[in-house]
């Protein structure tokens, strides 16, 4: 055994249990992305340092930086108003660099649901959120949420109530999309730390909601 | 390139073509209200092959759910998607 | 396939949802392997410095067609993307790609040791 299996019962910082990986047998695409990599490093397109910086970068982006921005939002008004103006200027006042998209941002309310998806692809607001979950880059979830979206959400636990009209983003092109999901009934004692705490992955996405406090 | 306000009605043109577009092809044809102007950004055409792009505007399209499906299940649902400006036609 | 070719292409899925190739929404999540997060890294770095765009990647995840879509992993098909777009982009030739895949190879049996082994 070149290496112990210490990854395989933890949860890396996306909440995801690890994948095996360095002690399996090598494969095509592995080959191939150690010589592309090498190759970019001697060519002087990237650096072994970029690479290894890039990566940390993705580990270290969870939900929980989405949440922290909701929270906000649900805690401040004028925060609230700034970040469904311009998502990506009220994200970068709170340290969060959206990148080269832009963001926007879309509220759940009492008469209104917002879902996202990608019917082109699986554009998502990885720089907010991490990477995507499974489910978000299937073909079920990027055929049908655009043509059924109340039967794709209610597969999700969530059955929303006729009179709440459904808005789907189809996330086409430049821009990225965060819902803000309602603030749940009960929650004014709570402070933003605590609100955030109640932000989970799938209310920004919107095939869920926020959980009660 | 005719510049569209937001409210303004339009349509999404009826091509096919065989390479690298970022219009749906199940909006084509449809048509929507302008959402809001977005952009201008690089049209994904150009980029797709790595050749210097033109900046066009983009525009955030509202769909109701029942013109895109033909269903009047839930008449006020609704899809949003971005286009860029020559993939939109006036009324 | 009966009906004659529309031009409609594979990956341009919205609404198609009586798709013969329909499955289950996924459940479980899972973290990536560390190759697919240096191909990922590599991917951005690209668009970063200027060797091919977001585009460029879609377009060939695109010309490789439903069956890599379904074959293959996420990541397997980006590193299949990124490699195209370097080659496109002159980035590297086919020929030092060749070599350095040999030499990799020959360095050891899991991806530590062939990895660990280079830069």
């Amino acid at each position: 055994m070149p290496h112990d299996h210490h990854d395989h019962d933890h949860l890396s910082p996306s909440g995801h249990p690890y994948r095996a990986d360095q002690d399996q047998g090598l494969t095509y695409w592995q080959v191939m992305e150690i010589a592309i990599r090498e190759l970019m490093i001697e060519k002087g397109l990237v650096t072994a340092a970029e690479v290894q910086a890039q990566v940390d970068a993705m580990d270290a982006r969870t939900p929980a930086q989405g949440a922290a921005v909701v929270a906000r939002a649900w805690t401040d008004p004028a925060f609230r108003d700034r970040l469904l103006a311009d998502g990506s200027a009220a994200c970068a006042e709170m340290g969060f660099d959206v990148g080269p998209m832009k963001l926007i941002a879309v509220e759940n309310t009492a008469d209104t649901h917002n879902v996202v998806v990608c019917t082109l692809c699986s554009c998502y607001p990885r720089n907010l959120l991490g990477l995507p979950p499974d489910w978000y880059k299937s073909r079920a979830y990027r055929s049908r949420t655009v043509r059924e979206p109340r039967k794709v959400l209610a597969e999700f636990g969530l059955t929303l109530p006729d009179d709440v009209t459904v808005r789907v983003h189809d996330s086409t092109a430049d821009m990225r999309y965060l819902v803000v999901p309602a603030r749940p009934a009960g929650t004014n004692g709570l402070d933003e730390t605590a609100l955030a705490a109640l932000v989970t992955r799938d209310s920004m996405i919107g095939v869920g909601v926020a959980k009660a406090s | 390139m005719q510049v569209f306000e937001p409210g303004t009605e339009v349509r999404v043109r009826r091509m096919m073509p065989p390479g690298h577009v970022r219009t749906p092809a199940y909006l084509r044809g449809h048509v929507g209200r302008v959402e809001r102007v977005l952009g201008p950004f690089g049209n994904p055409e150009q980029l797709a092959y790595g050749h210097t792009p033109d900046r066009l505007p983009l525009y955030r399209v509202r769909f109701r759910m029942a013109d895109v499906w033909g269903d009047e299940g839930h008449r006020d649902d609704t899809l949003d998607a971005e286009i860029y400006a020559h993939w939109l036609e006036p009324l | 396939m009966t009906e004659p070719f529309d031009g409609k292409r594979w990956h341009d899925m919205g609404g198609a949802v009586a798709h013969p190739l329909m499955g289950p929404m996924p459940g479980d999540d899972h973290d990536f392997a560390i190759w697919e997060k240096r191909v990922d890294a590599l991917v951005i770095l690209s668009g970063l410095k200027g060797a091919f765009t977001v585009d460029g990647l879609r377009r060939v995840l695109e010309d490789m067609g439903e069956e890599a879509f379904e074959t293959m992993t996420y990541y397997e098909r980006w590193v299949a993307s990124l490699n195209q777009n370097l080659l496109e982009a002159g980035t590297y030739s086919v020929a030092e790609l060749a070599e350095r895949m040999d030499a990799v190879r020959a360095r050891g049996t899991t991806y530590g040791a062939a990895s660990d082994a280079g830069v």
